[in-house]
Parts: structure tokens; C-alpha cells; sequence
């Protein structure tokens, strides 16, 4: 029967054929031309990706600990499937800022540098549950809020001059679809649900507002490489992620987003976080940093 | 004899025999009550292992060493919650729903693996778990895959092969430490020495101690007894630490070449009592969490149903 075979398989000794999966997974952006477009700025180009890959990974490692703790098991099984979308994401763009700059990798980036080094924008470090920090119904404001955000980014950024960009983007956009679908759906399940948890969806959009605006606002970096058709800027993206907003939270029965003036433009990008950042990266990195040296 | 009584006897004549020829039960066929009652015990038991295996590994995603290990263990996290909720779902199936298990797992009337009622220490034991605790699994589950009940049989057949996934990249993590620095294999070795007694009462008491044992083989729920499994289980153990390095802790542990087996001791008994009747030093820790956890989602799980509920009017209207 196959299922000896399958036990049977697993004590010999041979080849990666003996394992149900194997864990060499293929690179699906493995044959993308990674060469740097011409007349771009190398400079630039690692840290645009450092900026997308830093909420990329800084918002997974958020997702990713509500994992045991979601209020049904379908919600652990979807969350923990975006921190993964994300932390994919995160690891080819942190990839390229290493072989753009010729310094590092990954995990160099991830585990050693400090909160003013980091480029996120701030919305990704809020810690907004599990625990007193939050809720479910502001970690669904946020992905709200980030996946339209970011799918918006993405379907532009799949024209990027930037093969790597581009290919990344135009796989990324099909997966964040389904987050803001996600977000979308459970958004106006609490907000039409119950009493309370209108109240808690309010509460929730409330506390992710504050950081709507630093979204759109561009860097320097972003301006620049958008010129060249390389990078996407944020600013051309508001209206249709205000739309998307609004219709949602319509369908909610909830009041349509209400952004907040910011004072400094975009100071996530700058690397002034909140103090949210540092206990996260402190978790992130205390087990490499205990132990330098280790390989794993 | 009534009337009742004798076609009660009939349709369990019917039912003996279809499990004799190794036929699958499937959800609406007529099983004694006996046979669901210890299915749902024995699955219940399952799926409530995965939910609350969650918990000891979860705690290390967030600091997972590397970028790589952290995808690969939120990843096997995400598999078990998929797979308590494939069995949930099998058992929703023999009439009992998924809140009422929760509740009757919170009540400490369920049981669940003990294996997570010890704590995870270091990042060696994410791999040793893996290796030990879902290679153990894999040897319980494989021959479920072949158990009489169908949605239960089924179920397993796609556990088994992600759980294989689980045991490999867990050897693979301690291969790479045992390539790392003295202080890594020493954390190896030191893990490997925790993890090895309770990973070996997976398996349940001995055969002449197992209460369940004759009559689930009987009905072919159960297709392996707990001591064949274990034996098994040492069979694949024992080469695979020889080939990391390490030494489990059993000084009998040897090859004897006229029964073709590993020789080994039995874990104590009597810890084995202690630690199943919920004496583990985390039991309270695990059982708390995922009270909490389910208490502090009743508003978005009552609030998705209030939902609903108004939606299918709507939709009954439209």
C-alpha cells in the first residue's frame, strides 16, 4: 500500500526522493535577470528594496505572532499563510539589497542592523495584538489598510524596468489579492456583526489611521527611481486606496477612513520608528545574536 | 429477543463483517456506539495534540535564527493547525462539533499528547521535536491511514505527508548545528537526552498495560500495537543519531542482529502514569493558553455568526 511506502521510504537512507517533500524547494525567480537596469543608481536601488523588504518582514514577523493565538483555527492557518507571503517577499528583497550592494545577505540584514537602520514604514511595527497591545480587530484594520495599500504599490511595480522587481511584484499582487480579500471580508463581518464588535472594528481603524498618510508620502529614493521607471510612487496611489477604503468600510456600515495630517512625511523610511520597533527586533534577533557564530 | 434488539444485532453482524473484509465505515453507515464512542476518543486525543502542539514551538518563531528557519517553522506551526482542523472535521462527521471538544478538552475530560507538556528550551529542541516527536508521530499515524473509519483514514493519508516534511527539516536543523560550534552540538546532545523518554511514550502503555488496545485492533482503528510501533520507532531513531552524532539516552540501546531490531529499555512506567494523568510541568501553562486564547475570541467568532446569521436572511429575501 502506499501509505507502508510512505513509512517505509522515510527510514531508508537515500536521496531526497525518499522524503513526501522534499525541502529544496525551486526559486520560481530564479531565471529573472538580476542585472541592474541601466542609468539606475545602485545605491539607490538597494535601499528602495530595503525600504519594501523591511515592511515586508517587519509586518510578518507582527503576523506571524498571533500564530496559537487567533480566535479560530482557520484564522491561525490564514494568518500565519500571510507572515509567510510576506517573509517570502521579505527574503527576495533583502536578497537583492545584499547582491545590489555586494555586502552581505539576508539574514545579515535581518539580524544586524539596529531600529534607525531599519526603512519600514511605521504602520508595520504597530503592536497591535495579540495581547494588550491590540486586537483581531486592529490587526484587520491594518491588513486592510496595508494589503490595499500594497497591492496598489505591487500592480505598478509588475511594469518595473527592474526585472526583479517586476517579477516579484507580479507574483506578490496575486497573493496580497487574497490578504486584502481577508482583510476585506472579516473588515465588515465585525463592523455589521455585533454592537461590540463595531465598536472594536471602530476602535481598531482608530488606531491604524494615525499611519495612513505616511503611506503615500515619497522618499527622496522613491521619487528618483520612479522617474526612471524602476520604483512606484506612493503619492499616485492614494486616491485609489482611499477609494478601495471607503467602499469597504461602506459595505461595514462603518464611517469612511479618516486619515490624519502627519507631521514628518515619512519618517519610517527615514528610520524614526516608534518604540514599538525595538522590543520586536529584540526578540527578532536575541537567539543570533546570543550565539554568534552558529550556524544554522 | 425484540424486534429492536434483534435488528441492532443484525446491522452489528453486517458491521463485524465489513471489518473483517477491510471495508471503510463511512459517516452514515450504522456503527455501534461503542466504535464512535472510542473513535472519537482516539481522534479527539489527535486533534487536540496538534492545536496544543502549537503552543511549545510557536513560542520560537519569533526568533528563529535565520530567515530560512523562521518560513520553515511558521510553515510546519501553520500544518498543524490544519491538521487539527482536518481532524475536527473528520470527528464532526460521528456528531460531536468542534466547540464541544474544545470545551471538553478545557475541562481536562480530553486528553492530548503529554510530549507538550514539556517546556522547549533551546532552538535544538525545534529540531528535535521534529525529529523525535513527529518521526514518533509518523509511526502512529501511518497505519491509521489504513483505519476502518473513512473520513479518518483519509485525513491521515495527507497528515502523513506533511508530517514526513515536519520530521525531515527538523534532522536537517540539527545536522546543521551538529556541522555549527561545540556549544550547538553540545545543545544537540543535551536536547536529544530530554526529548527521548517522553518521545517514547508516545506510543502508550506496553501491550499487556494498554486498556484499548484489544478492542481497537478488533475494529481496525487501530492496525499496529504500541509496542511494534515503538519498536519501530527505535528502528529508524537509533541509525539516525548514530549518523548526527548523538547518543540517546539508553545505555541498552544496541543493534541485535537475530532479532534484525534495536534492543532498548522502556521509558518508567510509572513517569508515564504521572505525566498522562496531567502531572506534566506545563500542563496548567498549555491548557490556560488555549483557554484564554479561545475566551478572547468568542466576540469575533460570535460576531462572524451574528453576521451570518443576518446575511442568510438577506439572501433567503433576495
Amino acid at each position: 500500500m502506499p501509505t507502508e511506502n510512505l513509512f517505509k521510504a522515510l527510514v531508508r537512507e537515500d536521496d531526497n526522493g525518499q522524503w513526501a517533500f522534499g525541502t529544496g524547494f525551486t526559486d520560481g525567480l530564479a531565471r529573472v535577470d538580476r542585472g541592474v537596469p541601466e542609468g539606475v543608481d545602485r545605491a539607490d536601488l538597494a535601499e528602495y528594496c530595503l525600504m519594501l523588504g523591511d515592511d515586508a518582514l517587519i509586518y510578518a514577523q507582527r503576523l506571524s505572532e498571533w500564530c496559537s493565538k487567533a480566535p479560530e483555527i482557520e484564522e491561525d492557518i490564514a494568518l500565519a499563510n500571510i507572515a509567510l507571503d510576506l517573509l517570502g517577499h521579505a527574503r527576495v528583497l533583502l536578497a537583492r539589497v545584499a547582491e545590489v550592494r555586494e555586502e552581505g545577505d539576508e539574514d545579515a540584514l535581518a539580524y544586524w542592523r539596529d531600529a534607525p537602520q531599519f526603512r519600514n514604514v511605521r504602520l508595520a511595527e504597530l503592536d497591535l495584538g495579540p495581547g494588550p497591545g491590540g486586537d483581531f480587530a486592529a490587526t484587520m484594520a491594518r491588513l486592510l489598510l496595508f494589503s490595499s495599500w500594497r497591492l496598489a504599490i505591487f500592480t505598478r511595480l509588475a511594469g518595473s524596468r527592474d526585472r526583479l522587481l517586476a517579477a516579484l511584484a507580479a507574483k506578490g499582487a496575486k497573493e496580497i489579492t487574497y490578504h486584502r480579500d481577508h482583510a476585506t471580508q472579516w473588515v465588515i463581518r465585525l463592523g455589521a456583526g455585533t454592537s461590540y464588535s463595531r465598536a472594536r472594528m471602530t476602535a481598531g481603524l482608530d488606531a491604524v489611521w494615525p499611519y495612513a498618510e505616511e503611506l503615500f508620502a515619497p522618499h527622496p529614493v522613491e521619487t528618483r527611481l520612479a522617474a526612471q521607471g524602476v520604483a512606484v510612487d506612493p503619492a499616485t496611489v492614494r486616491t485609489e486606496v482611499l477609494g478601495v477604503l471607503t467602499e469597504v468600510l461602506a459595505h461595514a456600515e462603518l464611517p469612511p477612513p479618516a486619515f490624519v495630517p502627519d507631521g514628518e512625511p515619512h519618517p519610517g523610511r527615514d528610520g524614526e520608528h516608534t518604540e514599538e520597533l525595538g522590543p520586536l527586533l529584540d526578540e527578532m534577533q536575541s537567539l543570533v545574536r546570543a550565539m554568534p557564530g552558529a550556524t544554522w | 429477543m425484540t424486534d429492536t434488539a434483534a435488528t441492532e444485532a443484525g446491522l452489528e453482524a453486517e458491521f463485524e463483517a465489513r471489518i473483517a473484509a477491510d471495508e471503510r465505515i463511512e459517516p452514515r453507515d450504522w456503527m455501534p456506539e461503542g466504535y464512535r464512542r472510542t473513535l472519537v476518543r482516539q481522534m479527539s486525543q489527535h486533534a487536540h495534540s496538534e492545536i496544543i502542539g502549537m503552543q511549545p514551538e510557536a513560542e520560537w518563531i519569533g526568533c528563529a535564527p535565520s530567515l530560512r528557519r523562521k518560513a520553515i517553522l511558521l510553515a510546519k506551526v501553520q500544518d498543524e493547525a490544519g491538521h487539527g482542523l482536518y481532524v475536527y472535521s473528520a470527528i464532526e462527521t460521528l456528531g460531536v462539533d468542534r466547540a464541544e471538544l474544545t470545551e471538553r478538552l478545557l475541562a481536562g475530560e480530553q486528553r492530548y499528547s503529554a510530549l507538550f507538556d514539556h517546556p522547549v528550551r533551546t532552538y535544538a529542541d525545534v529540531g528535535t521535536i521534529a525529529w523525535l516527536g513527529d518521526g514518533a508521530a509518523i509511526c502512529l499515524q501511518v497505519p491509521a491511514c489504513r483505519a476502518s473509519y473513512g473520513p479518518y483514514a483519509r485525513a491521515m493519508f495527507r497528515i502523513c505527508k506533511e508530517e514526513s516534511f515536519h520530521h525531515r527539516q527538523g534532522y536537517e536543523l540539527l545536522t546543521a548545528m551538529m556541522r555549527g560550534t561545540a556549544e550547538q552540538r553540545a545543545m544537540v546532545q543535551e536536547s536529544l537526552e530530554r526529548w527521548w523518554w517522553p518521545t517514547m511514550m508516545m506510543f502508550g502503555p506496553p501491550n499487556a498495560r494498554s486498556t484499548h488496545t484489544e478492542r481497537s485492533m478488533r475494529w481496525r482503528i487501530k492496525r499496529v500495537t504500541n509496542d511494534e510501533m515503538r519498536q519501530q520507532f527505535v528502528d529508524m531513531a537509533a541509525p539516525q543519531a548514530e549518523a548526527l552524532g548523538v547518543r540517546p539516552p539508553d545505555p541498552a540501546l544496541r543493534w541485535n542482529p537475530e532479532r534484525e531490531h534495536y534492543d532498548y529499555t522502556d521509558p518508567d512506567w510509572a513517569d508515564f502514569e504521572r505525566l498522562i494523568s496531567g502531572d506534566g510541568p506545563l500542563r496548567a501553562q498549555r491548557i490556560a493558553h488555549r483557554e484564554r486564547v479561545h475566551r478572547e475570541g468568542a466576540w469575533v467568532r460570535e460576531a462572524a455568526l451574528a453576521y451570518a446569521r443576518r446575511n442568510e436572511g438577506a439572501e433567503v429575501g433576495a
